[in-house]
């Protein structure tokens, strides 16, 4: 039975978990679009674990003394104006960001919402991924009718629009709490990567390292789970960061509309709506506006680094290589 | 024909799919979705409520008599009237040709740039267009769409007032030269927003598609025969690197039209998603769930072109 083991069971190298780890984490320092991807996430995970080491000023209570509410209220009424002392503009190092309608601390409200929406985020794609695997491998694994009905399913999430489903659903779960954007995201994002997941599953469906499994009579969980699984890695991988990309923009997007804004759950989606509301950029307070889309705009490009370079690590037909194709009669 | 035969069946089951989650979700999701409604008309009649239950679900309904009834509205195009009291059918005619026009002429737009760029980056790897462009803008499309709506309102709108900030036209639309111009000057915007969310996807898989097939050995064989690099370049390799980027071209409706969303509700562009904006923030459930649906069936009908397309251009899967 041993020699039958070795002779029959060769994998591919990438199949040892370790050695993955080991050849993403040496690929993802080489390859400097990978590198700027990673250090512009652990600059937003650094200032979601550790915020009060940028601000110790609270999020949720006026930070303008009460003194300089006065003198303004006073200087407006000196003016015959009628007095609007709230949304004070930029002041270092009182409020660098300025304030909102309630003189909040926007830098504070920034600082605060970038843990939410970082955990948000990685939970949403977490889950997509998770349902993506289990959906796709097992279509591609259980092949026939079940595999029939587990594409179809797949189909039909996949040519429904996203974001029309997200909003319909949201004006129905609008009391459900940051939980319910959770399950919407998730459930309205899965069929993508489900999709990608079963191809790459159907292609390796037929090596001879699964062919040997199965002829070893080992069960469905021991190869789904220590031979097919290892094998996608890569893919898997990509298809989280993907998503990722995806659930920032569409997250934020829907908050950015009025939809899906809970409570006192302050997102950077949150931030966005509020401060349209509040007319801020018509207040001349733009940095109100501008700092949470630059903070989505920011972490999206972080994660499609991240994804891009995947891409490459994972196909080395598309890594450059410049010297070898100028040398060919292009022109 | 059989493979027409297929994709039909395809098509209708989808359809079939979607219309009947169309019809759950209302009845599904907590509080009575009818009675809510109701509360959001202006002197509202009972008979309203009766019409909006029948419509909506409410408790005692026979859900089988209640869904062949709704598949029947839908199928007659019969959506109910909104919470004005108009016929949703009539706004939704309102509002169509400009988000058409819109999404349209900029889908096309970055289908076509896309596609150019990313062949010419794969045939020439490691030119300014691949090192530089392409990868910007790539970077571009990763951003959220109503980052670029906003940012390019915020600069070229409100700051350097080259464009206008709302509104489709701003004189009632004409047949004239002038309102055509007019109508593009406030369509500019909106359509570039759209067109640098989608091109760099295309650049995107263009490019990697065309990196594969200019390794095929039929290019070599090409080459070989000495034809020219023009040839080998569009009839070779990016006829074959094509064929995906059409079946994601209809999988990418479904991400723009939900952009043209937010595009819309940005630039106050009354088209088909403000009216879906509007519709949603007033609980305007019939023009919803009408909207919803032809979203829907419009990506449905884009899957199924592109399906015939790709069945035209590439033998090989008529037989699949």
């Amino acid at each position: 039975m041993a020699a039958i083991d070795t002779t029959l069971t060769r994998k591919p190298p990438s199949s040892s978990s370790h050695q993955a780890v080991a050849r993403v984490s040496k690929a993802i320092l080489r390859n400097r679009k990978a590198t700027l991807g990673l250090v512009m996430f652990l600059i937003l995970l650094f200032v979601a674990l550790f915020p009060d080491l940028i601000t110790s000023k609270p999020w949720n209570e006026s930070v303008v003394p009460p003194a300089v509410i006065a003198q303004c209220q006073q200087d407006a009424v000196a003016a015959g104006k009628v007095p609007n002392c709230s949304q004070f503009p930029p002041t270092w190092p009182d409020y660098p960001l300025g304030t909102t309608q309630l003189n909040y601390d926007v830098l504070s409200q920034l600082v605060h919402a970038t843990g939410v929406t970082l955990f948000t985020t990685l939970l949403i794609s977490l889950l997509v991924t998770a349902i993506s695997v289990v959906v796709g491998v097992t279509a591609a694994y259980a092949g026939g009718r079940g595999d029939l009905g587990l594409s179809f399913t797949t189909d039909v999430f996949l040519v429904i629009p996203a974001l029309p489903l997200l909003i319909v659903l949201s004006t129905y779960l609008a009391s459900g709490g940051i939980a319910a954007i959770v399950f919407v995201m998730t459930i309205t994002s899965w069929a993508f990567g489900a999709r990608q997941l079963r191809a790459q599953g159907m292609s390796i469906r037929s090596k001879e390292f699964l062919e040997a499994a199965r002829v070893r009579g080992e069960r469905s969980w021991y190869v789904i789970f220590a031979e097919i699984l290892p094998n996608m890695l890569p893919l898997i991988v990509a298809a989280f960061l993907g998503t990722s990309v995806y659930v920032v923009a569409t997250m934020a997007g829907l908050q950015f509309l009025g939809f899906g804004n809970v409570g006192d759950t302050l997102t950077w989606g949150t931030m966005i709506y509020q401060s349209q509301q509040s007319m801020a950029l018509e207040s001349g307070n733009i940095w109100w506006l501008l700092s949470p889309i630059i903070a989505v705009a920011f972490l999206g490009t972080s994660f499609a680094l991240l994804n891009y370079a995947f891409d490459e690590i994972a196909n080395p037909a598309l890594r450059k290589s410049n010297r070898r194709r100028r040398a060919q009669p292009a022109a | 024909m059989r493979f027409i035969g297929r994709r039909m069946a395809l098509f209708l089951l989808t359809l079939w799919a979607a219309l009947t989650l169309n019809f759950i979700i209302p009845r599904l999701m907590p509080g009575d979705a009818a009675l809510a409604m109701w509360s959001h008309i202006h002197n509202a009649t009972p008979a309203q409520l009766a019409a909006l239950e029948a419509e909506f679900g409410a408790a005692g309904q026979n859900p089988v008599v209640a869904y062949f009834g709704y598949l029947g509205n839908c199928l007659t195009l019969n959506f109910g009237v909104t919470t004005d009291q108009v016929p949703v059918v009539t706004k939704i005619m309102q509002g169509l040709p400009w988000t058409i026009g819109l999404v349209g002429v900029s889908t096309v737009i970055a289908f076509a740039l896309g596609t150019l760029l990313g062949m010419y980056g794969a045939w020439r790897r490691g030119s300014w267009t691949d090192n530089l462009l392409s990868p910007l803008l790539f970077i571009v499309t990763t951003f959220p769409i109503f980052f670029l709506g906003l940012v390019l309102l915020l600069v070229f709108g409100v700051a350097l007032h080259w464009f206008p900030t709302n509104h489709p036209y701003s004189t009632p639309p004409t047949l004239s030269v002038a309102s055509v111009a007019d109508i593009g000057y406030h369509a500019f915007l909106p359509a570039v927003t759209l067109v640098l969310a989608a091109a760099g996807g295309w650049i995107y898989t263009m490019r990697n598609n065309m990196i594969a097939t200019l390794s095929e050995d039929y290019v070599r064989m090409a080459r070989a025969k000495g034809l020219s690099s023009w040839r080998i370049m569009v009839s070779y390799s990016a006829r074959n690197a094509i064929l995906p980027n059409l079946t994601g071209f209809a999988m990418q409706m479904g991400f723009i039209l939900g952009g043209s969303i937010l595009v819309e509700y940005i630039y106050s562009y009354q088209g088909l998603g403000y009216l879906f904006y509007q519709g949603t923030s007033s609980r305007d459930l019939p023009l919803q769930q009408a909207l919803f649906l032809l979203y829907t069936v419009a990506v449905l009908i884009f899957v199924l072109l592109a399906d015939f397309l790709t069945a035209w251009l590439d033998p090989r899967t008529r037989t699949a």
